[in-house]
């Protein structure tokens, strides 16, 4: 479901900048932190994309996962979270500031040349 | 809009593509600078760098909401939680409690049905607006900023003090999509276990305050209080915890003092 909602949100985005041009190719970011299953969000763009009438039929969906990034202010480390708790990997801090994760950006669509 | 114009003779048009994509990756800075710098495939097709929030539409729509929230002097919170923790109890004792020195209006948000709202009936609120979601795409699990900017056109704005925007229950979708609220609540009810918080970071990462609902029945259940405090304490160190039993009543009168101290209707009514 949550998947379904940010595939309509991308669809959206997506066809708004597509002006009902052929969309070949959907660009995203979503960031490790946004709980979003890249299966599901594969699966529910065919749903999405499908349905639509705005040139995204054809649309392939490539999805760029970025990792979820704290810098320690203790003791300035980056560090890549593997679960979602907001610590610094390094020193075990919990004084961090979060760099990347919350991303969910449409990156870029490719459009079929006439 | 060089950008935009519809090429017949594609290798003329390479330097062009190229140069605009280029240009809009110098201003977004070093976003892409690890990403496809091509901007033009082989292949007959223009890439259109695009760099936007995927939920920028919601977002605007959002932000209309909040301004004019603001202008009617009202304070929007947007209640959140898994089904049948206990948001509409809650409500209920809330609108009892805070109703009679808070002019205080509601939106439902439901899949289905107005039961939500029915159990709301001669609570004390002001106005009720309930909204079913299941209007659209097979029934939305979430309200979204324009899902509720129709809801507002059926309340008096400028006669309420706070507005109690009731999500549709999921631990989810709800988080993901801002309606313009000033602040955001959620209950989470101690049936629900202590591991939540790591599973779903990113609604409890979205709130303000917590409140930790049916402590009531915390001696009958395996249920380790300072595991759920520690691991909320993980994911979201900023959120305000608050004990309650909506159906004891236990804990209402903190989490109505929180509720009023964001309404600046209240806030100065306190001080007089």
């Amino acid at each position: 479901m949550h998947e379904l909602s940010i595939c309509n949100a991308i669809a959206t985005t997506a066809a708004k900048h597509a002006e009902g041009r052929p969309v070949s190719q959907v660009r995203v970011q979503i960031g490790h932190l946004r709980q979003v299953v890249p299966d599901a969000l594969q699966f529910s763009w065919e749903i999405v994309s499908s349905t639509t009438t705005t040139g995204l039929a054809d649309a392939e969906l490539v999805i760029e996962e970025v990792p979820a990034v704290v810098e320690c202010r203790e003791c300035g480390e980056a560090t890549t979270l593997d679960m979602p708790i907001m610590a610094c990997g390094a020193c075990g801090g919990f004084d961090v500031k979060l760099l990347s994760g919350e991303e969910l950006l449409v990156v870029s669509i490719d459009l079929v040349d006439a | 809009m060089g950008r935009f114009h519809v090429h017949r003779d594609g290798t003329r048009h390479i330097d062009e593509h190229a140069l605009d994509v280029h240009d809009h990756h110098q201003r977004d800075g070093d976003l892409l600078a690890a990403g496809d710098h091509s901007g033009y495939t082989e292949t007959g097709q223009t890439r259109v760098t695009i760099l936007e929030n995927l939920l920028s539409e919601n977002d605007r729509v959002a932000d209309d909401n909040g301004r004019r929230f603001g202008e009617s002097g009202v304070c929007a919170v947007n209640l959140m939680s898994s089904p049948g923790a206990g948001k509409t109890v809650l409500l209920r004792k809330t609108l009892e409690e805070l109703g009679r020195s808070l002019r205080i209006g509601v939106i439902e948000g439901d899949i289905a049905t107005s039961l939500d709202a029915d159990r709301l009936e001669g609570a004390g609120a002001r106005a009720i607006s309930v909204v079913n979601t299941s209007a659209g795409f097979g029934g939305e699990c979430h309200l979204d900023a324009v899902m509720v900017q129709s809801a507002m056109e059926r309340l008096p704005l400028s006669e309420l003090d706070l507005l109690i925007i009731e999500n549709v229950g999921n631990l989810v979708c709800p988080a993901e999509f801002r309606v313009g609220e000033q602040a955001r609540a959620m209950v989470y009810a101690v049936t629900e276990g202590e591991e939540k918080p790591l599973k779903y970071p990113v609604m409890f990462r979205a709130v303000d305050v917590v409140v930790v609902n049916k402590v009531d029945l915390l001696p009958h259940l395996d249920f380790d209080l300072d595991a759920l405090l520690a691991n909320l304490a993980a994911v979201n160190p900023q959120a305000q915890v608050i004990m309650a039993s909506a159906r004891t009543g236990e804990g209402v009168d903190e989490w109505c003092a929180w509720l009023a101290r964001q309404s600046p209707a209240a806030s100065s009514e306190a001080e007089d």
